[in-house]
């Protein structure tokens, strides 16, 4: 811009081919064209292509009935359902084991970063055989390994080992555990989480800028869970307090009732967790080791204990550090839950696989899946870059 | 995923070839000038195909290859087997790799036509069944409400399932997993109540990879149709008929009682249709463009269906898997060939 902005200022006749701004447009033009070009040839053949081989193309199938079942659902789906339907429970069950991978190898990863940098001697080595085990390993092998001890280990249905008084039965088709009888309340509730989170966080705002004006501290934090828990529980009292549950039981093959924690998605999702925590423990570490040694001696010199001056001096200021490498570890959880395939869990891929097996038209069903997770990266990318932003050194 | 379109893509390129080869006697041309037989297999399945520790191939869709083999070539050995896996085994016949498909495939009208196939008979009736585990004192497949099913998935054989328990007004969970060994592994371990695959391969599965066979049933009821045979390519008709009638022959063979060991005697039979079927009477042989003993090639080095049968999957081989619908017409079952005359 620099450049240009001083060939502006006392600008000397040349023939067009030679001004570099005529160039530089040119050049972009016939690029852009050349991109184009190829695309369409690309899209153009395809389509000529699928329709002298007779091959079906088009969305169409996207509203006709599956006709195959999915094992873990979080949504209602039977053979019944659309081949659309089934696809969502794929993109759900692919969100559901990428959010709660994210959260867990979120913290379990800091836990391991800050446990290595620990003066504890026995501490600090076993964070580094953690770290060095999980990161050296290919995942797929953690994750086969995760499924055969579940699926070898654990006992059959009917041999489940019972706990709790016999209300959370442990085998190798899952974890079972009583839930409560679906009621109208429970919409209420949720409502009523919200409310109070939302309070919960005006509150804490608010304990911070009267401790930053009068120096008096809040247990906003205890206050928070407090209001965060107690707003739905109070709407479930205000409700009547509808305590139905179902609870598990025996019958036939499986249990039936209550709910269920499947062993294809607790092998994977531990499988993530643990693999990723490895690197982000070491995004943790480096990022704690990049500040200065002054950092935690003034933090000592203000009396400050090892666990508040790494929560309250250390940390904040790592974070810059830390935020934009986690982003491709979140990425890296999303994508790496795709290999859910080979242990069995009906994650995207699996939807798509089938659906491409037993439709025939591959092309639309890529698309689909790429269009998926390109969205889900890119929303985690925005959340990570907007977050990286808030807390980046402002500059006064 | 990727495989699965280049996989298509190479099916693709090979519909457009096959379009252009399509003259008659090109394929058996090229078989007699190699002076062999390139066949395509299975990867190893017990009974069907499976190579054993000196390299040599076995099974009932083996001796379909050896049968065209010994009457093209008068011996039975003169055949390159392919292991081809279920993704590659159309590509291979499509794209020429292989002259002749005997694997296991199912005859159905897609792969007919759509797919330039010919098939030329079914050398093995089979259907979708279940497998379970005896302690479960389950003895039909109506019993399976509420059951795990483990499946492999994208096969005809996971929508079969669940429309059979729709049907039923039955519920199950499945297990999907996308490789065979590990849907093995998962079934053998417990975490599924039932394993289901066409019923040759429960059979082989049980014989072949459980931990203890004697601990598992398969359940009597059949839910699909599944005819296995052998393909050729679509183009080169004379050499689709050797490969039909080969099969023919050891129907026919078993149907008039000549086996592998009294087929010498046979020779000396007064019955018409013996004396036609082993080329004493001349005339058969020219007709398929073969020599006047081909059948007495196939039944003295393969035996008759029969006998293939029994050795292989039967009860002379450790699946044990009853005649049932592969029995001949004249006790009940479904093997029925036309008349060789």
């Amino acid at each position: 811009m620099a450049v240009e902005a001083i060939g502006s200022s006392q600008r000397v006749k040349v023939a067009p081919w030679n001004d570099p701004v005529i160039r530089g447009w040119v050049f972009q033009i016939v690029v852009v064209g050349l991109v184009g070009l190829l695309a369409w040839y690309l899209v153009s053949n395809t389509m000529e292509n699928l329709q002298r081989q007779k091959i079906a193309s088009g969305f169409d199938y996207l509203g006709r009935e599956a006709g195959f079942e999915i094992g873990d659902t979080m949504i209602e789906y039977s053979p019944a359902s659309t081949y659309a339907r089934a696809i969502w429970v794929g993109i759900l069950n692919t969100l559901r084991v990428a959010v709660l991978g994210i959260l867990l190898s979120t913290i379990l990863g800091t836990v391991i970063g800050v446990g290595r940098l620990s003066p504890n001697w026995l501490l600090s080595r076993i964070c580094e055989w953690y770290v060095e085990a999980f990161r050296n390993v290919p995942l797929l092998l953690w994750l086969f390994l995760f499924y055969k001890l579940i699926s070898e280990a654990f006992p059959g249905p009917r041999q489940a080992i019972g706990a709790f008084w016999n209300t959370v039965f442990l085998s190798n088709r899952g974890l079972y555990f009583p839930v409560p009888m679906e009621d109208p309340i429970h919409k209420w509730m949720g409502l009523g989480l919200l409310v109070g989170l939302a309070a919960a966080v005006a509150l804490h705002r608010w304990a911070k800028r009267r401790q930053e004006a009068t120096g008096q501290p809040f247990p906003s934090i205890l206050a928070g869970i407090g209001m965060t828990l107690g707003v739905p529980f109070v709407v479930w009292l205000a409700g009547g307090a509808p305590h139905h549950m179902s609870w598990p039981e025996l019958k036939g093959f499986n249990f039936v009732g209550g709910t269920v924690i499947q062993p294809e998605f607790t092998a994977l999702l531990i499988g993530l967790v643990l693999y990723t925590s490895a690197f982000v423990a070491e995004i943790v570490r480096s990022g704690i080791l990049a500040l200065h040694k002054g950092q935690s001696e003034a933090a000592a010199a203000l009396g400050l204990s090892r666990g508040q001056s790494m929560r309250l001096v250390l940390l904040p200021q790592a974070l810059r550090v830390i935020v934009p490498p986690m982003t491709s570890q979140y990425l890296n959880i999303t994508k790496n839950s795709s290999l859910a395939i080979a242990i069995g869990y009906p994650d995207l891929v699996a939807s798509i696989n089938v659906t491409i097996n037993q439709t025939g038209q591959a092309i639309e069903n890529i698309l689909i899946i790429m269009a998926a997770y390109l969205s889900v990266s890119l929303s985690i990318s925005a959340f990570m870059n907007w977050y990286n932003k808030r807390i980046a050194l402002r500059e006064r | 995923m990727l495989n699965k379109i280049m996989a298509a893509g190479v099916v693709a390129v090979g519909l457009v070839g096959a379009a252009g080869t399509a003259q008659a006697g090109k394929d058996l041309d090229a078989v007699k000038a190699r002076g062999q037989l390139i066949c395509g297999v299975s990867t190893g399945v017990a009974g069907f195909a499976s190579a054993d520790s000196q390299g040599k191939w076995t099974g009932i869709d083996v001796d379909v290859c050896r049968a065209v083999s010994a009457a093209l070539f008068g011996d039975s050995e003169k055949v390159k087997y392919v292991p081809t896996t279920a993704q590659q085994r159309f590509t291979a016949l499509q794209s020429g790799e292989v002259d002749l498909l005997s694997r296991t495939t199912t005859y159905t009208l897609t792969r007919d036509t759509a797919l330039g196939f010919d098939f030329t008979g079914v050398n093995y009736y089979d259907g979708q069944g279940f497998m379970v585990n005896k302690k479960l004192g389950v003895k039909s497949a109506k019993e399976l409400n509420g059951a795990t099913v483990c499946v492999q998935p994208g096969t005809t054989t996971e929508l079969n399932l669940a429309d059979y328990f729709r049907a039923n007004k039955m519920t199950f969970k499945p297990v999907v997993i996308e490789k065979i060994e590990e849907v093995r592994a998962a079934f053998f371990a417990g975490r599924c109540d039932v394993f289901t695959t066409d019923a040759s391969g429960l059979y082989a599965t049980r014989a072949a990879n459980a931990p203890n066979p004697d601990d598992y049933i398969i359940l009597p009821e059949i839910i699909s149709k599944e005819p296995l045979g052998p393909v050729v390519r679509h183009g080169d008709n004379q050499f689709a008929d050797i490969v039909r009638w080969a099969l023919y022959a050891m129907i026919e063979a078993e149907e008039y009682g000549i086996t592998s060991k009294n087929v010498d005697e046979m020779l000396k039979s007064d019955n018409p249709s013996i004396k036609r079927i082993l080329g004493v009477t001349p005339g058969m042989g020219k007709a398929l463009g073969v020599d006047e003993k081909w059948v007495y090639n196939i039944v003295k080095s393969v035996g008759n269906y029969g006998e293939s049968f029994d050795r292989n999957v039967g009860a002379g081989s450790p699946l044990k898997i009853a005649r049932g619908q592969n029995e001949l017409w004249t006790k009940g079952g479904l093997q029925y060939a036309p008349p060789i005359r």
